[in-house]
């Protein structure tokens, strides 16, 4: 495992809301084409540590992040990164279902205008690309022009998937992609997510063990703000090192 | 058991008193819906029988040039023209919306996707103070700033409609800024995350995401500026000059309907041609706002279709 393999690093990532330290030295690193899920309780810090990866906590007022974490041999929070350019290579999905107010054609399309194509026709090839890679295309093909909100939840949250595959990014971040949802809608992103794996880097933050134990291979814990145990899905979930990690995915946890 | 049964049986004391407050609150309304149908029925016969009992014919009263209800034209009819009024009322309030929306929604923006901080400390408080000037004080600054500065720049006497669209604008600026930080504000944040997550500027996101989303809200407050607008009298009353003249600029003196009502009606008797026509110019009013409120009503309902 030489650090040219690996797609994200970081070593050490301390982060303070104001002077709460949510995350407590936290060095994990993914390497391309896996799906490494993101375990624990609440307020853990998993979704804080997802939100590190791509810059979204800069978003947040009084936000200070020390550490070091870097995509693609490159340090995400040098002073010379552009968090634009970085967001659409570190796409993200959201734990609501969070559409554009637009028509499902215009969510889809959003990344793509942004980016300043203009081509008609190779927009609409990409959305519909996009749309059938998120596996909703049969659902919306007849109604592209409808709004995106106007579909169930499930159907709202493959659209948003489709939105970010648009942009192309390296890399997506899913923070509780499926929590809001039902488990036929579940079940059927998660098989999606399973496919996109040939071209995409995936790390989902989950409180659904089974789901965990699904669709990725390797699995971190985080209790408290610390990184507790990290490596392959199987040996987390059968042959924990940690006494911590074992109470919790075998339930005997607070 | 026997107890118990008669116990539930009959009436208790929480249910006699769900009864009081139902019947109380049930009359406060009516009170309310009594007195506001009753000024509606109060202005609308009023204002109707311009053309009942006096004789006016509504094409004459809305497109008619001349006002001067006191005398009777060429063709033997009183002169009650009122297209002058009607019009300044729309030029005045127009302008002032079109001064004051791009205005609005900036600062608007700034407050709440700028710079929230100062936004809520320092903005917040400016703007709720503005709304809470009284409109004579508006007019007396108008009087007094806006007036002999348009005198100086344009010649004439400086009143005029430019004069009153300043003063409205700067009347209106606060109400309308106020319900578009509202509406921005309401805006879910996680349009906003979506939206940088893609890749797009903060620029991107406020133009393409939150004021896209936002526009039912930004309409709604435009028109209720518009309203208030169109329905300022005394301000008005003290820049525009108050010549009931068919406009032709903005810088003469002209009228709106609100600021012709105010100067006239202490003038007429009750009951006489003059004082109806008057009543039909507040008719007017009372339609115009009544459009007004179904306006804001429509645009929400489209709105929450999307």
């Amino acid at each position: 495992m030489t650090s040219e393999n690996h797609i994200i690093e970081t070593k050490d990532v301390h982060l303070y809301y104001g002077k709460k330290e949510a995350l407590k030295g936290v060095s994990l690193d993914f390497l391309p084409n896996e799906i490494t899920a993101l375990i624990g309780p609440s307020g853990c810090g998993k979704s804080t540590y997802l939100r590190t990866l791509n810059r979204m906590n800069d978003l947040i007022p009084d936000v200070t992040v020390t550490g070091n974490v870097t995509f693609e041999n490159k340090d995400i929070y040098s002073p010379k990164m552009d968090t634009v350019e970085l967001r659409k290579k570190i796409g993200m999905v959201f734990q609501q279902p969070n559409p554009f107010p637009f028509s499902i054609f215009e969510n889809v399309a959003y990344g793509l205008r942004i980016a300043g194509m203009k081509d008609k026709a190779k927009i609409a090839e990409i959305v519909e690309a996009s749309l059938k890679k998120a596996a909703v295309w049969e659902d919306v093909k007849d109604k592209l022009s409808k709004s995106a909100l106007a579909l169930s939840g499930g159907q709202q949250q493959r659209v948003c998937i489709a939105r970010v595959l648009a942009v192309e990014p390296a890399i997506i971040l899913l923070d509780e992609p499926t929590s809001a949802l039902d488990p036929v809608s579940s079940g059927k992103i998660e098989r999606m997510l399973l496919e996109l794996k040939e071209e995409y880097t995936m790390i989902i933050v989950t409180h659904n063990m089974q789901q965990a134990s699904r669709i990725s291979d390797k699995t971190a814990f985080f209790l408290d703000g610390h990184l507790i145990e990290h490596g392959e899905t199987r040996q987390i979930f059968t042959n924990p090192h940690k006494k911590e990690t074992e109470d919790y995915i075998s339930g005997r946890f607070g | 058991m026997e107890d118990s049964q008669k116990k539930l049986a009959e009436h208790s004391g929480k249910s006699r008193l769900e009864k009081i407050g139902k019947t109380i609150s049930f009359l406060c309304i009516a009170f309310i819906v009594f007195v506001v149908l009753s000024i509606l029925y109060f202005v609308a016969s009023k204002g109707i029988a311009t053309f009942t009992k006096d004789g006016v014919s509504l094409i004459d009263f809305l497109t008619g040039k001349i006002w001067n209800p006191g005398s009777i034209g060429e063709n033997g009819k009183p002169l009650t023209g009122a297209l002058p009024m009607i019009a300044g009322s729309f030029i005045v309030t127009l302008l002032a919306a079109a001064v004051a929306t791009p205005f609005a929604i900036g600062a608007a923006i700034f407050m709440t996707e700028i710079s929230p901080t100062v936004g809520k400390k320092i903005l917040q408080p400016v703007i709720e103070l503005l709304v809470g000037i009284p409109s004579v004080v508006y007019g007396f600054i108008g009087l007094s700033v806006v007036v002999p500065f348009m005198r100086n720049t344009f010649g004439g006497s400086g009143f005029g409609i430019i004069s009153a669209a300043i003063v409205l604008f700067v009347m209106i600026l606060p109400t309308v800024t106020s319900m578009s930080v509202d509406t921005l504000k309401s805006v879910p944040r996680y349009y906003r995350e979506a939206s940088l997550a893609l890749g797009a500027t903060r620029w991107q996101t406020i133009y393409k995401v939150v004021l896209r989303s936002a526009t039912p809200g930004l309409l709604t407050a435009v028109v209720f500026g518009m309203a208030r607008a169109f329905g300022e009298a005394l301000a008005v009353q003290m820049v525009i000059g108050n010549a009931a003249l068919m406009p032709t600029n903005l810088i003469t003196p002209a009228s709106t309907l609100t600021s012709i009502l105010t100067m006239n009606m202490g003038n007429t008797v009750m009951g006489t041609l003059e004082n109806n026509v008057l009543w039909s110019l507040a008719l007017i009013l009372l339609v115009m706002a009544l459009f007004f409120n179904i306006l804001t009503r429509w645009i929400g309902k489209k709105g929450a279709m999307n």
